[in-house]
């Protein structure tokens, strides 16, 4: 029996999501319409009868006070249009299985297997609206597609239509579960058509090595006596290419590299190696913990407590729908630190997003494409609810806009955990896994989604590409797993812990059975969404909130009683051995046999070509305005600088109640913060810093730079608020284009060129600066095909640090504090406009990119953080986009007092205009306001740098500026100033 | 001395449990962490504790509405004990989706000793989004919560919700939890007086922020004084001059005082 049961709002209630519906018609997609409403839709497959839904429907469904339901019509009346939205069948429908739990409480039932509830929104607009423009809400709007069934219909069509609420629910499939075996003993050309129809993303020799194990005789051999002959099953081959994948693998970063810069070549053995890793060993940090080992990177935090770090992308699901694809983005990132070592939990969440600007013209974008600005809410939306209901807080992050992000959005999500460094006298950052130790898989349940989340990360978007890897995360499924995990964690009752992510079950047994030697699993164990799941689709379903754990046999009782408690399934599929073998079973017959040498050493390594040509763009050649106030003004507004409060309003991040700095400070809690503080553990005087650098500006121009620049960022933001620059880590995380000459990839050799430099740029900026590495991601191939032209992304690092502050109440704000406080600039200021805000605001690029000096940086952060610790420093702001005039600015609308400052007495290297220094972007640069009574103690701490005093704070409200002949430059209201800096994404 | 205990209720999407456990902890209270489940089944009772806790968070993801799946099963698994719970003296104190719980299982207002019966609401923000800011609430010394005892000025401290707008429907409901002083806390401006958005967050009728039942010992409130226990939590704090006097502790402080000197004396 299948019931309906509409809720709505009663007359004279504010409907606040229809509200927002309606302003994003008129304000988003430019069509009038005169009012917006909802009514939410409850289809309830279930053997109930008619009292039990009127109960369900009045007592579960509907508030009593705002609400009204019908169970057997509708609340439709009175609108032009009414559209229907709703999740396919199979795609998570979290408010469709609460339903179930809440009308189990109330009914005292048990839903069946086949029995569950779906979903939907009716939309009732109402006004002038043609067919198209419905169709255009629906499209550009209500409705994904991809994920989502829509109608569109009028009155008439409406009340007259047939029901046909069958179509919401998944029809069991009832074929036998098939293992096929795959002939791989065929030409090349062949071998290349296997991968490629099977989405396996493999490449020719990696297809032939696989071939040639097939063939080896010993193999074979072994083969035999578990009944499997010479051909891989599709399970096998599945596995393969989820294990050798780029994604998981990193093929393109450890590849040997031909290297031609200016007629020189050198060959690189894996950049990884060479660079990155080879950094954090010559940095040699004593409290590195574990790096580049788990699932994020581990640091010493204070005497009993270790940090865990991790930042992960997740830009093609984003692409194709963003609220699911960043909600999966974040509850996914939050898996890493769970499942690093023995777990931990989780304190902060970072998040950065390069997207296209949110007034593209729609009529330029291709089709199937999202609009930026319907990317940006989406993306917003899906890590608000993956942030919040997970209750971590949202500390810090950035937004950078670019027409390069149009096709490729990227969204970058990181989560930090903590950990006690031993627990139950077991050192926490180790796994180890005796042979005897149960597979528990704990968690969701598998569907077909996210089939080749891996596989499909390692290719380009086109218009054609098929969305299986998008799904829709469940946080509070997770959330309850990991209260679970974390008190079993406490008592002991594991061995080892890893996620469930690209790969699923594939990659995370595969990996925790080389902790041991190799493992045997029995897949029809496995608990599924639906039937109908072939035993290759249950080993490598990407679906969601799931972990994996090694239980020893004396432990699962307990184990699973825990689990009960917070009622989250978990199942046994197998047990850990050390017979080098991983093997599979589906119902007693074996369907993969594989050898844990050549699963996970086999992979040949990949040889690629890159050729650097520095480009040359257009020498800024203009006269300096006389007034530059409205430069500042315009830089203010732009985009990437202005005020992101409308998105960090609507993330908690005040859950758990540890936040020290917040995002946003100052006398009207509206100032844009450099970096967040925490403080993790109640009663201790140690904090977490953490921020971000991101500028692919830069990059245009030289990615070496580029990325010493994003280093000295993140850690200079880290340094302003009080964090010990010695005790500062970071994550690299590059999204690049498709690095790999080919024909259909001409310049695939300068983009490979433009990541060794980057490489090379991190090794020089994270040595010099001694801020080590401690894990990292990559995700090439952000490219997007329209007929055949591709579109690539500006070569984009996000570098994100976390610090540690000895005594986190000593940490300080970039708000001016008080009139008359001394306003210094720290750092040198070069003449350094290329790829400045000023630049852009005249559409050019320019070429002298900012440089670091590392000696000097190195120098001056120490002193700074000295002299914050002994308490002379009242604000300071690090000088990033815009330069010293932004920072200034935004330091003294934040504080709410003027400012004077004389650009005479700002160090300049050479010889620069009133504009260069103002807005010249160079590295290692602060502004900083020190009371008068601290100015010795504050000058003598910050002898031997380069800094100086350039003006005072202000008893009024003007923000004034005196060019170096002593002539006024800039003159404006700090309040003009920052409803400038307000108004852009004030939505 | 003897230590109140306090049963912090977990479920799932509960997420301020362990900011509660601090808050009462620092207040000198013995906290214990308790799953719904645990109760459910009786393998624990309430009669253990003093006070109980309904934490912030999101449970059962806000689904449906904010709080109505997790008071839907303390109706048909708990609402005896809570109730008895009550009638012994003891205190219930919900934060943020605890009292969107109390709300809509019918603790508060509890007009009469009637502890089953959905009088009010909490629903969507007029702004239609989640928001975190910092508000003013002005505190009513005529009330009888124990919870604002001595706390005669008013205070500061963090909202964190999408669906915090206290709402009621009819006028006589909303008279009579004004005549009997249940309104305790509203938000106001830092000058004390009302004020629209961002000052009133939601939209909360006549300003509600929290309201108590009518003995003052049952006490729910949207915003977080378990998230302003110190000066580090206020985000003014490196500025110096705190014009705010009161923190989120004194809520606490009183509801542990009041358990040792009423409830474990008895």
């Amino acid at each position: 029996m299948i019931w309906r049961v509409e809720v709505g709002f009663n007359p004279g209630v504010v409907d606040a999501s229809g509200e927002s519906v309606k302003k994003s018609i008129i304000e988003d997609l430019r069509i009038d319409v005169d009012s917006a409403r909802t009514i939410d839709v409850y289809t309830i497959k279930a053997e109930l009868d008619e009292g039990q839904v009127e109960k369900v429907a009045s007592e579960l469904l509907t508030d009593p006070i705002t609400q009204i339901s019908s169970y057997n019509g509708t609340l439709a009346k009175d609108f032009s249009k009414v559209i229907e939205v709703g999740y396919k069948p199979g795609v998570t429908d979290n408010v469709g299985r609460t339903a179930v739990e809440g009308i189990e409480d109330l009914l005292n039932i048990k839903f069946k297997e086949d029995e569950s509830v779906h979903t939907s929104r009716l939309y009732l607009v109402n006004g002038q609206i043609t067919d198209e423009e419905a169709e255009r809400i629906c499209t550009g709007l209500l409705a994904n597609p991809i994920i989502e069934h829509y109608s569109i219909r009028d009155e008439r069509s409406w009340f007259t239509r047939k029901r046909d609420d069958e179509k919401y629910f998944m029809v069991a499939e009832s074929h036998e579960p098939l293992v096929a075996e795959v002939n791989l003993d065929v030409d090349d050309e062949e071998l290349i058509r296997i991968s490629a129809e099977g989405i396996l993303s493999l490449n020719l020799e990696e297809m032939q090595r696989i071939r040639d194990y097939f063939k080896d005789s010993k193999v074979l051999e072994e083969r035999k006596k578990v009944g499997l002959g010479d051909k891989p099953t599709d399970v096998e081959l599945e596995m393969l290419a989820q294990t050798w994948s780029e994604h998981c693998k990193h093929k393109i970063f450890n590849a040997l590299i031909e290297y031609e810069e200016d007629g020189k070549r050198e060959k690189i053995d894996s950049l990884f190696k060479s660079y990155i890793k080879k950094a954090t060993e010559d940095i040699n940090k004593d409290w590195l913990v574990s790096v580049f080992e788990d699932n994020a990177g581990v640091i010493s935090f204070n005497e009993d407590y270790n940090l865990v770090f991790k930042v992960e992308t997740h830009n093609h699901p984003s692409a194709l729908d963003p609220y699911g694809g960043a909600l999966t983005g974040i509850v996914g990132v939050n898996r890493d630190p769970m499942g690093t070592g023995l777990g931990a939990n989780l304190i902060f969440n970072t998040d950065v997003f390069c997207f296209g600007p949110p007034d593209f013209p729609y009529e330029k974008l291709p089709q199937k494409v999202l609009h930026p600005k319907r990317v940006f809410k989406g993306v917003r939306k899906g890590v608000e609810h993956g942030g919040n209901k997970m209750g971590i807080p949202t500390v810090n992050g950035a937004i950078v806009f670019d027409d390069a992000y149009v096709y490729n959005p990227l969204v970058y999500c990181g989560t930090g955990g903590m950990m006690p460094k031993e627990i139950l006298g077991r050192e926490s950052h180790v796994k180890t896994i005796k042979p005897s130790d149960l597979i528990v898989m704990v968690g969701g349940r598998i569907g077909k989604d996210g089939i080749h989340g891996a596989t499909f990360s390692s290719t380009k978007l086109e218009e054609t590409t098929s969305p299986t890897a998008v799904q829709i995360g469940a946080p509070i499924v997770q959330k309850k797993m990991m209260d679970a995990i974390l008190e079993a964690r406490d008592k002991g009752l594991y061995d080892a812990i890893t996620d469930n992510g690209a790969g699923g079950l594939s990659s995370s047994v595969g990996e925790m059975s080389e902790f041991c030697g190799g493992c045997v699993v029995d897949l029809e164990r496995v608990p599924t969404k639906y039937p109908g799941l072939d035993p290759w689709e249950l080993w490598v379903s990407e679906s969601q909130e799931r972990m994996t754990l090694a239980v020893s046999p004396n432990n699962i009782d307990a184990f699973m009683k825990i689990c009960k408690k917070w009622d989250v399934e978990a199942t046994v599929i197998g047990e850990f051995q050390s017979s080098g073998k991983i093997h599979v079973k589906y119902e007693g017959k074996t369907v993969l046999f594989l050898d844990m040498s050549f699963l996970h050493e086999g992979l040949p390594q990949l040889k690629l070509k890159a050729a650097w040509k520095k480009r040359e763009f257009e020498s800024p050649d203009f006269s300096q305005p006389d007034d530059l106030t409205l430069d500042l003004k315009k830089i203010l507004s732009s985009l990437n600088v202005c005020s992101k409060e409308w998105v960090i309003r609507q993330y908690d991040h005040e859950v758990q109640g540890t936040s020290v700095v917040k995002p946003l400070i100052g006398k009207e809690d509206d100032g844009p913060s450099d970096a967040a503080v925490i403080k993790p553990l109640p009663g201790k005087k140690e904090g977490v810093v953490v921020s971000n650098g991101i500028n692919p500006k830069f990059g245009e121009i030289d990615t070496f730079w580029m990325a010493a620049s994003v280093i000295d960022e993140a850690v200079r933001n880290c340094v302003a608020v009080g964090a010990n620059p010695d005790h500062i880590s970071i994550l690299d995380n590059f999204c690049w284009g498709n690095p790999i000459l080919s024909e259909d990839n001409p310049d695939g050799d300068f983009k490979l060129a433009q990541l060794v430099r980057a490489a090379q740029g991190c090794y020089h900026a994270a040595v010099g600066l001694g801020a080590p590495f401690i894990s990292g991601k990559d995700s090439f191939h952000n490219e997007y095909q329209v007929g055949d032209k591709v579109i690539s992304i500006l070569p984009t690092l996000l570098i994100s640090a976390m610090g540690v502050i000895e005594d986190a109440d000593k940490a300080v704000t970039m708000d001016v504090k008080k009139e008359d406080d001394l306003v210094y600039v720290l750092g040198l200021t070069r003449n350094e406009l290329g790829g400045s805000h000023y630049l852009m605001t005249r559409n050019l690029v320019g070429n002298s990119i900012p440089e670091l000096d590392v000696e000097s940086a190195k120098k001056l952060y120490s002193s700074l953080h000295k002299a914050i610790t002994e308490g002379f420093v009242s604000s300071c702001h690090d000088c990033s986009e815009g330069g010293i005039a932004v920072a200034a600015a935004e330091s003294a609308f934040a504080g709410g007092f003027g400012m004077n400052l004389n650009l005479g007495d700002v160090p300049i290297e050479g010889t620069l205009r009133d504009d260069g220094i103002l807005f010249s972007e160079s590295n290692s640069r602060f502004i900083v306001t020190v009371s008068p009574g601290k100015k010795v103690d504050f000058e003598r701490a910050m002898s031997g740098n380069i800094f100086a005093e350039i003006g005072k704070v202000r008893a009024d409200d003007n923000f004034k500026v005196k060019g170096k002949d002593g002539k006024l430059v800039m003159d404006a209201n700090i309040y003009d100033l920052k409803e400038a800096w307000q108004r852009t994404l004030n939505w | 001395m003897n230590k109140p205990k306090v049963c912090v209720l977990l479920a799932a999407g509960i997420n301020r449990d362990y900011d509660a456990v601090y808050a009462f902890e620092k207040a000198g209270a013995h906290v214990e962490r308790v799953h719904v489940n645990t109760l459910a089944s009786c393998e624990k009772t309430l009669k253990e504790y003093q006070i109980l806790m309904f934490p912030g968070g999101f449970s059962f993801g806000d689904d449906i509405a904010s709080g109505k799946i997790l008071a839907n099963k303390l109706k048909y698994k708990l609402l005896e004990q809570i109730i008895e719970f009550i009638s012994d003296g003891k205190l219930i104190f919900g934060v943020c989706n605890g009292f969107q719980v109390m709300v809509k299982l019918g603790l508060l207002p509890g007009f009469d000793g009637d502890y089953r019966s959905q009088l009010t609401t909490l629903t969507f923000n007029d702004s239609g989004k989640f928001e975190d800011r910092w508000v003013y609430l002005k505190v009513n010394t005529n009330s009888d919560c124990i919870f604002t005892k001595g706390i005669d000025d008013f205070l500061y401290v963090p909202v964190c919700h999408g669906e915090g707008k206290f709402f009621i429907e009819e006028k006589e409901v909303l008279d009579r939890i004004i005549s009997n002083n249940q309104v305790v806390i509203q938000y106001c401006d830092g000058e004390g007086n009302f004020a629209g958005y961002p000052f009133n967050p939601n939209g909360s009728v006549n300003n509600i922020a929290g309201v108590s039942d009518e003995t003052g010992r049952v006490f729910g409130m949207m915003p977080h004084p378990e998230d302003f226990i110190r000066i580090t939590h206020h985000p003014r704090w490196t500025r110096g001059d705190l014009p705010e006097k009161g923190s989120g502790l004194k809520f606490f402080l009183n509801a542990v005082e009041y358990a040792r000197e009423n409830i474990l004396s008895d």
